[in-house]
């Protein structure tokens, strides 16, 4: 909400300047956001008024006027604009005068005519952004005073951010009550002065939803002129707050509303069909608003009706059907309490946002409406004229908030702040918020005021004093609290030390959103559902991501598009997968390499990462928590069918894949060679065994070569599980150092040399012993995989 | 041929001959030995040409071993005094050699050296080092600074149900404060979690008081502009025990924020509002752009907001029937790309999205 300063201050003027009145609310939990001039800087402006006016003699569009600025004799101005007219007061720029955009005025010819200043419209005093004509004064404007002082444009916009609760300062009156209560002092409220009653209709008032609605106001102002025009110092305010001027009927219900907090509204009374009732909607009605936009309703609208029709969307926005007009006679006036739960939401619902919504479905003050209608009724009177009927009230008071007194106990307060506080202080604090406090056994019973319908519980007050005693009077204390040990899990390896891994190994950690493009995830991951939002952001962000590739592919194309040759990332973090109703976010770690080896350098001949690269980094992890997965060849249709492996733990369960990014794919998402992925599960991964020591063997340890020729259908794989599943008790180690095809070896067959470290715990290994255990795994692997040793 | 003289010329010392003679014989010719071995010696040019001059004299058939067994032929007394001429010379020679040795194999490492030096500016070879994501930099400085007080890390889903992430804290269906949080559904009731808060809730749920947690988390809200993404991190911390008061909270929050920029920066609270606290607070820092004298970044005011927190609502403590006469605690929650932002000079939020590598290679 945005108010002027200066109206702030004709409630409660402390002696404190604009800034220091700003950090006060803001330090009272009413965020002020922004403090801006009421008009941009001019000067040299003061009222003038037309006298004379003559046709320009050369300029169809020009007039040349004689206008009285206050001295002896009035000045020769040359005006174009369409509304000038003798006896019309106006803000007039003397020579010397400086306009916003430091346009200076100076005395000038305009067609030959001398012109000695210039008239202004709103938008040259850069109050408003767009106008039509000039500024027109009302007829007692005083001429020659200067228009600053006249419209009290030496004044600040405050723009104050209320948090839900504190819908009791959404009003001048309100920001004034904060704002003595601050600054111990006291303040006027609005005077109310009610208007005679002139005539004795009225139009009845049912109130169906007396829980939604427990207090409706309403009475008939007739003969009031719609064409009256709105006092100036009602326009300022207005359009201090924001407001454009809609004519005296319409402005007198946001004026009212931002003086008092109080929405309202004015039916024209003569497009009404008898009776008002304010009611739920049912579905087959439907209703056109004041923005012209037609809502269909339902069941959960509460409406104000007529006879024949819903007229309005109760708290929210009159409809364009009852809306008062230029042609407007007589207005029903309606003031009316709507319950928070009635209103909350139901803007929203249909996309809108009000003032009066704004203000109900946060709470106005259950006690104010017949204040408010009356200093309505006043206004309305004083500007547009009228007979004033009388108040029409439906009152539910079952259904009115109940106020209950709270307990505040003493040491609650001790025990919540850390502070003692006299007595004296608590109580003059909670009587300056305007509570009324009686004593209690524990401390005091206290009636908080109709219109802080947030104070409902203990802790309630406890921030009341807190905040008015100022947060930053209250001690701070050092942190205190017990402390145990805590529990270090060996068994357990953490995704830090796993990120730290990769970091090592010359990857950047990427962040990715969680949600993707669903035409981009289908083809990167097809056949798993995707988890679809409701409300996505755009359609490129449209469906949570079931893979991490996803986002690291576009992260990896926005840096090779930005000449990048060489990326290495991951990223940890959840994926989101549907089985039938059930929704899984399982924790994954992913990567992604292209381009280069290592970046460029002048001491090894560079080449491009391949399956092994990657297929390193991985295992590198698995190291670290000594997981025992396996690879084995696998499809995944994102994958180079060649070039996919599957990745398998220990006890047989899926952890993720490896691959090359299917040549394809690769080509549709716009890279220019070859893209290395990889995505585990993190669950199987970060599972440690807490080590277990092995004796170290005494005995020397000897190696043994051996070069297998087999089928290339056999994978490394298979012969070192083989070789490993031979139960050799003294073989301790595998390690294939050469792959080999080409001469010397048949065609469909392929060389794979290894090496065998053999060790016995117990003795040396003789010669003879050792040839025994070579050719017994020999046989095995002829008898498993056809493998013989190479010649 | 000289070799064979010199056998002839010691058959001649024979032991019929007198000691003085037979050793001023041997010494003569011993002299002409030594003389030749260290000419030869001197020409020598490498250690292979050395060690064949040492073979020449010092080995199985070398000059000087010949010389020594002669010495067999002499009488005992004669013996010993030939003898130490002869080792005499040997030694002189010996030491000589040594020296040449030492000499030449000085020679031989400068020349290796010399050859081996190389531009040591030149890069060295292999893997270069990747980065963290500054936002995980940021969420383990935290979570370290508050581990040094033994709070305990906790995560919690991001796909999160009404119930955690509004109604148990106190955010009932149609609340203003909804309005506040703009969320991301995928139906009714099911929605991307707006605050890592939930992560309280569940928390309080499963395990009793004391509590002290730490839960970091990506949160997510459907907004995005220059200031706004629909994604980011939060990190939400709450304590629970009996006795936790608001001044424990505010030396919490002191404290963290002077560790975290490690500097003693001015701390303001300000009463704000938060369905789930009572009282609430929002925590301002002084601008550590500006040093508190006005900025853009602090929008002229000298203050930054970096957290909202406050003491746990009684209404949540009711959710997850923790009784709120024996038990206080506190919970406050700030935004990590901030706090990356103010820590790191990084002026635009959706940086952190981009994975731009110019961006990501800087946090190291």
């Amino acid at each position: 909400m945005q108010i002027s300063e200066a109206w702030l201050r004709t409630y409660v003027n402390p002696d404190v300047n604009t800034d220091k009145l700003v950090q006060q609310l803001t330090m009272a939990g009413l965020e002020v956001d922004s403090v801006e001039p009421a008009a941009a800087d001019f000067s040299g402006v003061v009222v003038g008024q037309v006298v004379s006016m003559e046709q320009h003699p050369d300029a169809d569009r020009l007039r040349v006027c004689q206008v009285n600025v206050g001295e002896a004799e009035p000045l020769q101005i040359v005006c174009g604009a369409s509304n000038v007219r003798v006896g019309l007061k106006i803000p007039a720029a003397l020579c010397g005068a400086v306009l916003p955009g430091d346009f200076k005025i100076k005395k000038s010819k305009l067609r030959g005519q001398e012109s000695l200043g210039m008239l202004c419209s709103e938008k040259e005093l850069g109050l408003v952004a767009e106008a039509h004509g000039l500024m027109e004064l009302s007829d007692d404007a005083p001429v020659g005073v200067d228009i600053r002082e006249y419209l009290s444009l030496n004044d600040s916009i405050i723009e104050v951010d209320l948090t839900p609760n504190r819908a009791d300062c959404l009003s001048v009156e309100g920001l004034a009550r904060e704002v003595a209560l601050l600054n111990k002092l006291d303040w006027s409220t609005t005077v109310v002065d009610a208007v005679a009653v002139g005539h004795q209709d009225t139009l009845s008032v049912k109130v169906t939803a007396p829980e939604a609605c427990p207090r409706y106001l309403g009475r008939l102002i007739k003969e009031v002129n719609p064409l009256a025009i709105t006092p100036l110092w009602m326009q300022e305010r207005l359009r201090r707050s924001g407001i454009r001027s809609l004519g005296p009927l319409v402005d007198v219900t946001n004026y009212v509303l931002l003086e008092l907090g109080q929405p309202l509204h004015v039916f024209d009374a003569n497009k009404l069909s008898g009776g008002i009732t304010v009611r739920y909607a049912t579905a087959d009605e439907s209703l056109t608003l004041l923005n012209n936009e037609e809502i269909k309703l339902d069941a959960q609208a509460l409406i104000i009706a007529d006879d024949k029709q819903p007229l309005a969307l109760a708290g929210v926005m009159g409809g364009s059907d009852s809306a008062v007009s230029d042609a407007t006679q007589t207005v029903f006036l309606e003031c009316a309490f709507f319950t928070p739960q009635a209103i909350a939401g139901k803007a929203r619902n249909f996309g809108l946002h009000t003032d009066s919504s704004h203000r109900f479905e946060r709470g106005v003050d259950a006690q104010l409406q017949n204040r408010a209608i009356e200093r309505a009724t006043q206004l309305i009177v004083e500007i547009a004229g009228g007979s004033v009927g009388d108040v029409t009230e439906v009152t539910s008071s079952d259904h009115l908030p109940a106020r209950n007194a709270v307990i505040l106990r003493r040491s609650k307060i001790e025990q919540s702040l850390a502070i003692q506080l006299p007595d004296a202080q608590v109580i003059d604090i909670l009587q300056r918020l305007g509570m009324q406090v009686a004593d209690h056994a524990d401390g005091w019973q206290v009636s908080p005021p109709s219109f802080r319908f947030d104070i409902s519980i203990e802790a309630d007050l406890i921030e009341e004093i807190a905040r008015v005693f100022g947060y930053n009077n209250l001690p701070s204390s050092s942190l205190f609290m017990r402390s145990e040990l805590s529990q270090v899990t060996e068994g357990l390896l953490e995704i830090d030390r796993v990120k730290d891994l990769f970091v090592d190994r010359g990857y950047q950690e990427a962040v990715t959103y969680s949600f993707v493009d669903e035409d981009i995830q289908s083809t990167v991951a097809p056949g798993i559902e995707a988890i679809r939002l409701k409300n996505p952001i755009s359609s490129e962000l449209a469906v949570m991501r079931t893979t991490l590739w996803c986002g690291l592919l576009k992260a990896a194309l926005y840096n090779t598009n930005r000449q990048q040759n060489r990326v290495r990332l991951f990223e940890t973090g959840l994926r989101f997968v549907k089985e039938g109703d059930e929704t899984h976010q399982q924790k994954m770690l992913a990567g992604l390499i292209l381009g280069d080896v290592y970046s460029d350098q002048w001491a090894e001949k560079s080449r491009k990462v391949d399956f092994y690269d990657a297929k390193a980094d991985l295992q590198a992890i698995f190291e670290l928590s000594g997981c025992n997965a396996s690879f084995i060849k696998g499809e995944l249709s994102s994958l180079h069918p060649g070039q996919t492996a599957k990745i398998i733990s220990a006890n047989g369960q899926d952890m993720g894949w490896l691959g090359m990014l299917h040549p394809q794919l690769e080509k549709q998402l716009g890279f220019d060679g070859q893209v290395f992925l990889f995505e585990l599960a993190q669950d199987g991964l970060l599972n440690k065994k807490v080590p277990a020591f092995t004796p170290l063997s005494k005995y020397p340890s000897v190696k043994r070569d051996l070069a297998l020729i087999v089928n290339e259908t056999v994978s490394a794989a298979e012969i070192v599980s083989c070789i490993k599943n031979s139960a050799e008790t003294a073989l301790k180690e595998v390690v294939i150092f050469d792959v080999y095809r080409g001469k010397g070896i048949e065609e469909g067959n392929k060389s794979i040399a290894l090496s065998l470290i053999l060790q016995d715990d117990t003795q040396t290994l003789a010669e003879s012993d050792i040839e025994t255990i070579v050719s017994r795994m020999l046989t095995i692997l002829f008898n498993e995989l056809k493998a013989k040793l190479r010649d | 041929m000289r070799q064979g003289d010199t056998y002839v010329h010691l058959n001649r010392v024979s032991t019929q001959q007198s000691l003085t003679k037979a050793s001023s014989a041997v010494s003569a010719t011993l002299e002409e030995i030594l003389a030749q071995a260290l000419q030869e010696l001197s020409a020598v040019k490498d250690l292979i040409d050395l060690d064949k001059v040492r073979v020449n004299y010092l080995g199985k058939k070398g000059l000087f071993t010949l010389q020594m067994k002669e010495l067999g032929n002499l009488d005992p007394e004669q013996r010993r005094a030939v003898g130490q001429v002869i080792n005499q010379a040997k030694d002189q020679f010996q030491q000589k050699l040594e020296a040449a040795k030492d000499q030449l194999e000085a020679d031989a490492l400068s020349v290796r050296l010399a050859s081996e030096s190389i531009d040591v500016t030149l890069p060295g070879r292999g893997q270069s080092t990747g980065r963290l994501h500054p936002v995980t930099t940021t969420l383990r400085r935290i979570s370290k600074i508050f581990a040094t007080v033994g709070f305990t890390v906790v995560e919690g889903p991001e796909i999160e149900d009404d119930y955690h992430n509004f109604e148990a804290l106190n955010i009932p269906a149609h609340h203003p404060a909804r309005a506040m949080h703009d969320t991301f559904y995928f139906d009714a009731h099911t929605v991307l979690r707006t605050h890592t808060s939930p992560v309280q809730i569940r928390t309080m749920e499963s395990e009793k008081p004391p509590l002290k947690v730490i839960a970091p988390g990506r949160v997510y809200r459907c907004d995005s502009d220059i200031t706004h993404t629909p994604m980011f991190h939060q990190v939400e911390g709450f304590l629970v025990d009996t006795n936790v008061s608001f001044a424990d909270l505010k030396g919490v929050v002191y404290e963290f924020l002077r560790a975290f920029f490690e500097k003693d920066i001015q701390v303001r609270f300000r009463p704000s509002y938060f369905p789930f606290t009572e009282p609430s607070a929002e925590v301002d820092i002084e601008c550590v752009m500006c040093g508190g004298h006005g900025c853009r970044v602090c929008s002229h005011t000298g203050w930054l907001e970096v957290m909202g927190c406050g003491m746990i609502h009684p209404e949540v403590f009711k959710a997850v029937n923790i009784d709120s006469e024996q038990y206080s605690g506190f919970a406050f929650g700030m935004g990590v790309e901030r706090l990356a932002m103010l820590r790191y000079g990084i002026n635009d939020l959706r940086l952190f999205f981009e994975n731009d590598l110019k961006f990501l290679e800087q946090f190291n």
